[in-house]
């Protein structure tokens, strides 16, 4: 799950979102807040090859306490879940999409979210759409673009650091929780 | 801007504080050293999670420490990089970076301007793993495309040539090699980030002896892979297609930009086993804080010492890009504007007798500066190339290195400059 407060941090790196984009989109401080205050997260495209990146996500947030529930066409389950074929079928309430979809598919994902009331959109590297993406936003959703959950979690919990990757999070605090 | 989540903090500041934020139980200021081989298991899913990637965490030493993290964020930091994984030292890291592009088969193209060690591996070690080099003057644009074959893999030079000075020209071979569709890398070990930041010029990976400027002090071996993260790597085969060695894992695909990097540390380095201590991590991290107050002083040394040099009449030529009649002043000044590092070499022209023998003299008589294999200590060095680091070379590879045979090479540290100029003068009155 979240990780209480820290510092919160804008990364600069790996992005191809404008400063100003990434201003609303890549919010360094929404994206704590979305990490901290959800629990039910649901993967649209999650795939059952334990070799594919949505996989890798989606074992990680389980591992780290969330809750993942895999939107896909596939029946069956996925890393113990139950396997919905949208976002409509999913029988509890969402804290946060996560697409895994290409940028075509979002525009829909969109429209279902909204209708589901769901808190969050999020949209893994690369996969933009700014006119989707502000229909969301309107609607009352918090969006992130063209960053991926796991990376994020792991900025801030720590794990990125270990793997020596530039995590750009600067502070002289000491660290409020082991 | 007041809110310190969007600050984007100065280069000192990360020299200090990149990488490592005090912990909750100790809240320890400087670095904690975590000299251990392994790491305990939460339980055995963890285990099992570590082993497949699928969690961030410490397995074992010879693949990431808690020290050696600090030390590669904060280098990553530095470099504007995506991320770094350090090693045992300057060669190994280069060799990583080869070891993880290449297949048999494949080549690279490189500069003639390298430290001869590097030609070595190039030349020998990479004919025992059928890889094949081609060498090319490193600002003879033509003959880096030239030199370019489908079966070219990388760019590779030095942006401060060894022993020659020469300035690698690195706008225009990134052009090059995007425009292939190959990485450049680049060996940024006599610049260090303070002077010069290759990945902001373009270049995909950056190698660094961390033993020379970044440590700094002359007692630890280290090197350290830099990667941008900009590369587009799924087209190049080593990178995307997937891993034998991970249930077939795809790199590239499943951790994105971080792809290469990872690949390096958890299969490159796994495997050869080059990690560095978490010892010199620490020491070398002690470097790395004091780094542009130290390259200020190395640079403004160098620049003295060079002057100094080029108006002695016992000297023929100084090949430090800092002077103004330097072949390649030009792009000293345009990518190293604080100055172009503090190792050069320089000509005796000994009035009569053989170069050899008065270079040999020269160095005999030097009471400061110290005669040894290494470059980058805070005191000063000195070395005659053509007996010690490039003897291995054959005479047409020095003559190609610019490497003569009165050449010899410096490290300006920082002693008092004074004192420096005194034993220079003093030695060269003696040959």
């Amino acid at each position: 799950m979240g990780f209480g407060s820290g510092a919160s941090c804008d990364i600069t790196l790996n992005t191809a979102l404008t400063p100003e984009q990434r201003e609303i989109y890549q919010n360094p401080d929404l994206i704590r807040e979305i990490l901290n205050q959800s629990k039910n997260i649901v993967l649209i495209g999650l795939s059952s090859d334990p070799s594919k990146a949505s996989y890798f996500v989606a074992s990680y947030l389980q591992s780290e306490g969330y809750h993942i529930i895999p939107v896909t066409p596939r029946a069956g389950k996925i890393l113990g879940e139950t396997c919905y074929s949208s976002l409509k079928d999913v029988p509890i309430p969402i804290d946060l999409v996560d697409v895994f979809r290409p940028a075509r598919e979002v525009p829909a994902i969109v429209d279902e979210a909204i209708a589901v009331g769901a808190k969050a959109l999020w949209t893994q590297l690369r996969i933009i759409d700014f006119e989707a993406a502000e229909r969301a936003r309107v609607a009352g959703l918090k969006v992130v673009m063209d960053k991926c959950v796991k990376m994020e979690h792991g900025r801030y919990q720590g794990g990125l650091h270990w793997a020596g990757m530039n995590t750009e999070i600067i502070t002289a605090k000491r660290k409020l929780t082991v | 801007m007041l809110n310190p989540s969007k600050r984007t903090f100065g280069f000192e500041t990360r020299m200090l504080h990149a990488g490592h934020i005090p912990d909750a139980e100790t809240g320890a200021r400087a670095v904690p050293i975590y000299m251990t081989s392994s790491y305990v298991f939460k339980d055995t899913d963890q285990a099992a999670q570590l082993f497949d990637l699928k969690q961030y965490g410490n397995i074992y030493t010879r693949i990431s420490n808690p020290t050696t993290a600090t030390f590669e964020e904060r280098l990553a930091s530095l470099e504007n990089g995506t991320g770094a994984v350090a090693v045992a030292s300057g060669m190994a890291a280069q060799f990583s970076v080869f070891m993880t592009l290449c297949q048999p088969g494949d080549e690279i193209v490189a500069s003639t301007d390298l430290y001869g060690g590097s030609i070595t591996q190039l030349t020998h070690t990479f004919k025992k793993l059928s890889l094949d080099v081609k060498f090319v003057p490193p600002n003879d644009m033509e003959a880096w495309e030239k030199a370019i074959t489908p079966k070219t893999r990388a760019l590779y030079g030095e942006i401060v040539g060894n022993p020659g000075g020469s300035i690698l020209d690195l706008e225009s071979l990134a052009a090059l090699a995007k425009k292939k569709h190959i990485p450049l890398i680049v060996d940024n070990t006599f610049a260090t980030p303070y002077l010069c930041r290759p990945i902001d010029w373009g270049a995909t990976i950056v190698v660094h002896s961390a033993t020379k400027f970044i440590g700094g002090h002359g007692n630890s071996l280290g090197g350290a892979v830099i990667e941008s993260g900009n590369f587009d790597y799924s087209h190049f085969p080593t990178i995307a297609e997937p891993s034998p060695a991970y249930h077939n894992l795809r790199f590239y695909d499943t951790f994105g930009h971080y792809g290469f990097l990872m690949k390096l540390r958890t299969e490159t380095v796994r495997d050869t086993g080059a990690c560095i201590s978490p010892m010199n991590s620490f020491l070398l991290i002690q470097g790395l804080e004091t780094l542009s107050v130290r390259m200020d002083r190395h640079t403004a040394n160098a620049l003295a010492v060079a002057k100094f040099l080029a108006g002695h009449k016992a000297i023929s030529t100084v090949h430090y890009a800092g002077l103004e009649n330097h072949r390649d002043h030009a792009l000293a000044k345009k990518y190293l504007p604080k100055g172009p590092g503090a190792v050069f070499a320089f000509e005796i022209k000994p009035s009569g007798g053989d170069a050899r023998e008065a270079g040999k003299k020269f160095i005999e008589s030097l009471h400061v500066f110290s005669h040894l294999a290494n470059v980058g200590d805070a005191r000063s060095l000195v070395i005659h190339p053509a007996s010690t680091t490039h003897q291995q070379l054959s005479d047409e590879e020095l003559k190609r290195s610019g490497i003569g045979p009165g050449t010899v090479r410096l490290s300006v540290g920082l002693e008092t400059l004074e004192d420096l100029l005194w034993d220079l003068d003093q030695a060269l009155l003696a040959i």
